[in-house]
């Protein structure tokens, strides 16, 4: 019987030959160079060997790729790992604490990961788990979309750009430990721009070129049928790189996920210069002396804004559900949601909730909830202000403190919200739908 | 005399190029200070300063990119026509039909891959701490060039007018329903509509002021091809104006102090 739906199609194996020879190449040049410089076992055995081992591996899985049809094909992903997986790993409050946990970890390990070995390794699975996934209908129906590609090609640049940021980082802080000069200043001479700098943007615009081309030729750009007011596809999708605001929607109002959140995400930024006090760190990579700085960026960069792109992109299916990596996107997939406002928990205890739709009535039913957020954006800083924030405060002055401690404090309402809505179903903090203003 | 030497000792060449080529160090430095595309670049620079592994090299290439979808962008707009009737079919066309379809193509993976160079600049700025004094100011207007390169691809996502276009552009315009105190579902919307007026309808809201009417339909698709095509580029590129001449007057490339 024909399969609507293979795992594994003739092109697929193909496209995935190529894919191994992009890997068997990138591990041979590793080998040669593991050869060269990393010397030998005691037993006289080089230790470019495990590499080699390897690297010949991926020759033979790439040759078994271009060369066999695909029935009775033997390397995909095994479907234990992917029911598993999907099983165990396929929710977004899991997702969230990875991504956080995997930040943490970038910085707590940061000297460990960014070792070349350790990260090629790291480089190595995830392309590993990259080409076997490929195997798997649904992924493929995600990941390979024309659109969707890109933001493929972000992850792996975005954690290039990172190991480069923390490699750089790791070898300044170290010099300066050790009072040797910056990485930055040494055999730093005066070049003249021609040619030093102008044939480097030459060569970079020529490239540029080819890959758009190559891309533009390799990719069709997606048409789909005309548009059609009364047709809504399911999931309704905004474009990709709003996406991280899309999954805001899951925990506040538009007004709050759409409007509010996303300009003070731009002041925020805006602010950066005129909040940092610290004037080290111009000019060069360094994580010690601007660890809080570069902290605070990274978790706004990468689990906040990158790791909720991904998830918008690839992990939210119709109806906005989450679905695996490996799971069909099924429209009929039921989520149940029960949530509860703060006011409903608040009245329920004390024995009763304040009906009635005049202003005085509504401000007491939800009283507990706007003390709570009158004392988190007024009263919070000043308390931190004057303990455990204590020194930046003085550095900073009040204006600067207030304005820099708001914008943590609006950081960290998404996290905070996560939690409770995970914790205790809680849907509205202030829920004041007469006026459209639920927080 | 060569060819090359004679059409290198004309009258017409030097008048376009006002000495000889940059191959010694004097007419090096001259080539930097006589051609106008070049005078944005210094004479000499630190070493560390354009490797690539510390600049990565991302906002050049951001501006390029930018250069290219301006271009490719340019020659897009003698084939389509920006209305109901054709939108669709002229961008079918341009996939099936033109010889220069290909444009559409890489029009849309650099508007892509622009975001992403975009992001990636910020983030190198920011992990290298160049935007501390005296870079302030530019690294607030690269912000601004941040949210107008959000805004020229979400523009141009309608302008195929295909269901992805119409239903990303609808669920990022609906959020405009809800900006506090503009938007008919927003809150505090109501303090406009006291006593007996009504100012903030939905036919005269935020979101209205996007779409150009209650939809996305005829007027949206207008709106957002003007802005796409003329009024945010003009922005677009006088603000990159700004920022590279405020790259040379703060101090030139980043670099420790």
């Amino acid at each position: 019987m024909l399969n609507a739906h293979p795992d594994l199609t003739a092109s697929v194996l193909v496209g995935l030959g190529w894919y191994y020879l992009v890997m068997l190449l990138m591990n041979l040049y590793w080998t040669v160079q593991a050869f060269h410089h990393d010397g030998e076992y005691a037993n006289g055995l080089p230790r470019a060997t495990p590499w080699a081992i390897y690297s010949s591996i991926l020759g033979m899985v790439c040759f078994y790729h271009f060369t066999y049809p695909p029935d009775g094909f033997l390397i995909y992903m095994p479907e234990v790992f992917k029911v598993n997986f999907d099983r165990y790993f396929s929710n977004p409050v899991l997702y969230f604490a990875l991504s956080i946990a995997g930040f943490w970890a970038l910085i707590a390990l940061r000297e460990w990961w960014t070792k070349p070995k350790v990260s090629w390794v790291l480089l190595n699975l995830s392309l590993l788990f990259m080409g076997l996934s490929m195997t798997d209908y649904d992924f493929r129906q995600i990941v390979g979309k024309p659109d969707n590609v890109p933001i493929v090609a972000m992850l792996f640049i975005v954690a290039f750009c990172t190991w480069i940021y923390f490699r750089r980082a790791v070898d300044n802080d170290r010099r300066m430990a050790e009072g040797r000069p910056l990485f930055e200043e040494e055999n730093n001479e005066k070049v003249l721009v021609w040619p030093d700098l102008v044939y480097t943007e030459l060569i970079c615009m020529v490239l540029l070129t080819a890959l758009l081309i190559f891309w533009g030729i390799a990719l069709k750009a997606p048409l789909e049928e005309p548009g059609s007011a009364v047709k809504t596809p399911n999931p309704s999708k905004a474009p990709w790189y709003f996406l991280g605001l899309q999954e805001m929607l899951v925990y506040f109002d538009p007004w709050l996920a759409g409007v509010v959140l996303p300009s003070i995400i731009l002041g925020g930024l805006m602010a950066i210069p005129y909040i940092d006090f610290n004037k080290v760190g111009n000019g060069y990579y360094c994580f010690k002396e601007r660890a809080f700085a570069v902290s605070t960026f990274l978790f706004g960069f990468l689990p906040l804004w990158v790791a909720l792109i991904v998830l918008g992109t690839f992990l939210r299916g119709p109806n906005w559900n989450f679905f695996g990596i490996y799971e069909y996107w099924d429209v009929h997939k039921v989520e149940a949601a029960n949530n509860v406002n703060l006011s409903e928990f608040f009245w329920d205890w004390l024995g009763g909730i304040p009906k009635g739709s005049d202003l005085l009535t509504i401000l007491l039913r939800e009283s507990p909830g706007i003390i709570l957020i009158i004392g988190y954006f007024a009263v919070l800083p000043p308390l931190m202000g004057l303990t455990i924030l204590r020194s930046y405060f003085i550095r900073m002055g009040l204006i600067r403190f207030l304005v820099f401690s708001n914008l943590i404090l609006w950081m960290a309402i998404l996290p905070i919200k996560m939690l409770l809505r995970w914790a205790f179903s809680l849907k509205y903090i202030v829920g004041i739908p007469e006026w459209f203003f639920n927080i | 005399m060569s060819v090359g030497d004679y059409i290198r000792n004309s009258q017409v060449w030097k008048s376009v190029f006002r000495h000889p080529a940059p191959t010694d160090r004097r007419n090096r430095v001259v080539v930097m200070l006589t051609n106008f595309f070049l005078h944005l670049h210094p004479v000499s620079i630190k070493q560390q300063g354009i490797a690539l592994s510390y600049t990565w090299c991302m906002g050049g290439i951001t501006f390029f990119l930018f250069l290219v979808e301006a271009i490719t962008g340019i020659l897009l707009m003698f084939y389509y026509r920006p209305t109901l009737e054709w939108a669709f079919y002229d961008i079918q066309a341009l996939r099936d039909v033109q010889t220069l379809g290909i444009m559409r193509e890489i029009h849309r993976w650099g508007a892509h891959a622009m975001v992403i160079t975009v992001w990636l600049h910020m983030y190198r700025v920011f992990l290298t701490g160049s935007y501390k004094p005296p870079r302030e100011f530019n690294w607030v207007i690269g912000v601004l060039l941040l949210v107008l390169t959000l805004l020229l691809s979400f523009t141009g996502y309608l302008l195929p007018w295909d269901q992805l276009a119409i239903w990303a552009i609808t669920v990022g315009s609906n959020m405009a329903k809800a900006t506090p105190f503009l938007g008919v579902e927003g809150p505090g919307f109501q303090v406009f509509n006291t006593s007996g007026y009504e100012l903030i309808t939905n036919a005269s809201d935020a979101k209205f002021l996007l779409l150009g009417g209650r939809f996305v339909g005829e007027a949206t698709l207008n709106r957002f091809y003007i802005l796409h095509c003329v009024a945010i580029p003009v922005v677009v590129s006088g603000l990159i104006a700004i920022h590279f001449w405020r790259v040379r007057k703060d101090g030139g490339i980043s670099q420790p102090l």
